[in-house]
């Protein structure tokens, strides 16, 4: 009796002393590393990034292609063609775009031209706001993103979304990105997690522009909305733009020139 | 008290295996889904969730309508409902975790369910229908266990028990609200979007619940020989037709406020609920339908005493209500939060078989905890001599 509890003991505190022995190194690298992470020397920064769309400037749907097919070759988006696919970024109508513009008489070439939609990166986001596990947060300099380690699928963020940008895996995205040269700079995601458009942060990381902006020549303009003297407000200034959806208060952080 | 569950009738155990294989079936399923994941719904890019969300919504409904037998019994000594309301927490315990299995099926990840306690959100409305719905299943197993063992052993139960039945009736009231909360306050969803929409809730659950309680009651009296006694059915019956009446006009505020201001957001999902879409009829109008023409015949049923208290009609009335009630609640109302969707467009949805399957094999699981709560309770009240006939 008395040897098995004397073995019970001491195999009780080897296993405590092995387990803190193994944990306690890691949780000191742990904090050492909180303030370790740093943004590069090339990365951009601003603190409140926006987006002007010239839909002028998009009168063809090679433009659209071009913009369209940047973002989500690079992003492994994958192409599934039913109700339950998964952009980042697309085109459709002008009603259907700009919901709260109701005019019965819109002039010929604004209904019918196409209008890009991706992620408004809004300043009160309402899916930011709903996520039971802060899976997706506002970073501070305005960009919306998603932790699709922490995402447990449970939509809450699509139902508030009032723009539609957020995309679900109802299944494995892979499936259809066998056929296609994968960019391995980019992780691929997997089935029952929410995505959408990350404003190009891990490009912005190393000092490139949003590939939609680059890929567009011109026709979207994008920079710090805080930053007077920005390309981005300079275009606003000068021109009349709208954002979809401007009533509802998540302040868009998209602005269209009709 | 469990080893009650040991000796019962064979029909008893017959239906816990016709149960068990309901269970299995839709457990199958949802490995399949696991598997494939969600594609195997019929749940979309614009319509995100459907009828397990749904049915969710309602059975929190159900989950919180114990409080009709509980506050009128505690806090006004209504004491002829005693005898009936340890069935009602015992539903209570089945409803709450049919509502967490409905969110838990949902899930696209659901391994990683746990994160919403690793990381608490107090700003999300799911954390907190998480620590409701959960805090609600403890009180009723509490209240529940505790109280029937007072009546086992036929005694009175514990003066500290009060307290947590006082809890439990300001919990059951959060349980719906919160619920109805993860809707009424996101932008962008018209049909969400009132402020009624929690009182519309707590309404429709404090009809459709005790409905569905009286009518389980019913099956098991023809069943066993348990009499509720007559007074305590008329009572609730009472209180069902208010809370009707009731939740019949808090829907015709929204009708009301969508209609005559002539908002074409406000009045959009309600056309399409009932009328369709673009001049095309849709599944679900003959359901709502359906659900308003028996809304108004069960309220009207139960208006009158001449057809409330003629037990032989009231099973179809008390039928006829939970129909109503669960087509208007569950999946009208999803439904019509997703349409028109953000582009004001519509996406067909309708339930796929495998949504429906795994939705038979959560709710089985409900069953079989009711039924063995339930015949637990039942014997214990054989034993007690407070079975048949009311003291």
């Amino acid at each position: 009796m008395k040897n098995r509890r004397q073995f019970l003991k001491v195999a009780g505190l080897s296993t405590l002393g092995l387990a803190g022995g193994l944990a306690l190194p890691g949780m000191a690298r742990a904090a050492g590393l909180k303030d370790s992470y740093r943004s590069g020397q090339e990365a951009l920064k601003g603190g409140h990034w926006g987006m002007v769309i010239d839909t002028r400037a998009f009168d063809s749907p090679e433009k659209f292609e071009a913009v369209i097919s940047a973002c989500h070759k690079y992003h492994n988006v994958p192409a599934i063609n039913s109700k339950r696919e998964v952009k980042w970024i697309w085109k459709d109508g002008y009603h259907q775009t700009f919901t709260d513009q109701k005019d019965n008489y819109p002039a010929k070439d604004v209904l019918e031209r196409k209008y890009l939609m991706l992620c408004n990166h809004c300043v009160n986001p309402a899916c930011v706001r709903v996520c039971p596990t802060q899976a997706t947060f506002r970073r501070s300099d305005g960009i919306v993103v998603m932790d699709y380690h922490r995402c447990i699928g449970c939509r809450f963020c699509m139902a508030a979304c009032p723009y539609g940008a957020r995309s679900f895996n109802f299944e494995d995205p892979r499936n259809f990105l066998e056929d296609r040269e994968l960019n391995v700079s980019f992780p691929t995601r997997m089935r029952g997690v929410v995505e959408k458009c990350t404003f190009c942060s891990e490009l912005l990381a190393v000092g490139k522009a949003p590939l939609c902006v680059e890929a567009s020549e011109g026709a979207i303009v994008f920079g710090d909305l805080d930053d007077p003297a920005s390309d981005v407000r300079k275009v606003l200034a000068e021109n009349f733009t709208i954002r979809r959806k401007p009533t509802l208060g998540t302040e868009p952080s998209v602005y269209y020139i009709i | 008290m469990l080893e009650k569950v040991l000796k019962g009738r064979p029909s008893f155990y017959i239906w816990l295996a016709v149960l068990g294989a309901i269970i299995t079936l839709g457990s199958l399923v949802y490995l399949y889904q696991v598997f494939v994941g969600l594609r195997i719904t019929d749940l979309s890019r614009d319509v995100s969730w459907g009828f397990y969300i749904a049915q969710f919504t309602y059975m929190v409904g159900v989950a919180a309508s114990a409080v009709m037998l509980v506050l009128p019994a505690y806090f006004h000594h209504y004491t002829k409902f005693k005898k009936m309301i340890i069935l009602g927490e015992f539903l209570a315990i089945g409803a709450c975790v049919v509502c967490m299995l409905f969110i838990f099926v949902d899930l696209g990840q659901p391994q990683r369910v746990l994160n919403v306690i690793l990381h608490p959100t107090p700003n999300s409305v799911m954390f907190w229908d998480m620590v409701v719905l959960s805090g609600y299943l403890c009180l009723n197993l509490l209240i529940g266990w505790v109280t029937l063992e007072a009546e086992r052993h036929q005694v009175e139960p514990p003066k500290w028990i009060k307290t947590f039945i006082y809890i439990s009736v300001f919990w059951a009231f959060s349980i719906h609200t919160v619920t109805a909360f993860l809707y009424a306050g996101i932008p962008g969803r018209h049909y969400w979007l009132t402020a009624v929409m929690a009182a519309r809730f707590l309404a429709s659950a404090f009809c459709s619940g005790p409905a569905l309680l009286l009518l389980l009651v019913f099956v098991v009296r023809r069943v066993t020989g348990f009499d509720p006694g007559r007074d305590a059915i008329r009572t609730l019956t009472k209180i069902i037709a208010y809370a009707m009446g009731i939740n019949i006009f808090l829907f015709c505020l929204e009708l009301f406020t969508a209609f005559y201001s002539q908002i074409p957001g406000h009045m959009h999902p309600l056309t399409a609920l009932f009328s369709g879409h673009d001049g095309h009829a849709l599944w679900i109008n003959g359901w709502m339908w359906t659900a308003a023409v028996l809304a108004i015949l069960s309220f009207l049923l139960m208006a009158f005493p001449g057809t409330r208290d003629n037990e032989s009609l009231l099973p179809y009335t008390l039928g006829i209500l939970v129909i109503a009630t669960w087509i208007d609640k569950s999946l009208g109302m999803l439904w019509a939060g997703f349409t028109p969707n953000t582009f004001e467009t519509m996406t067909p949805y309708a339930p796929s078989i495998a949504e429906i399957l795994i939705g038979l094999g959560v709710y089985g699981v409900g069953a079989l905890i009711v039924s063995v709560l339930w015949k637990i309770a039942l014997d214990v009240k054989r034993e007690a001599g407070t079975f048949s006939k009311p003291a």
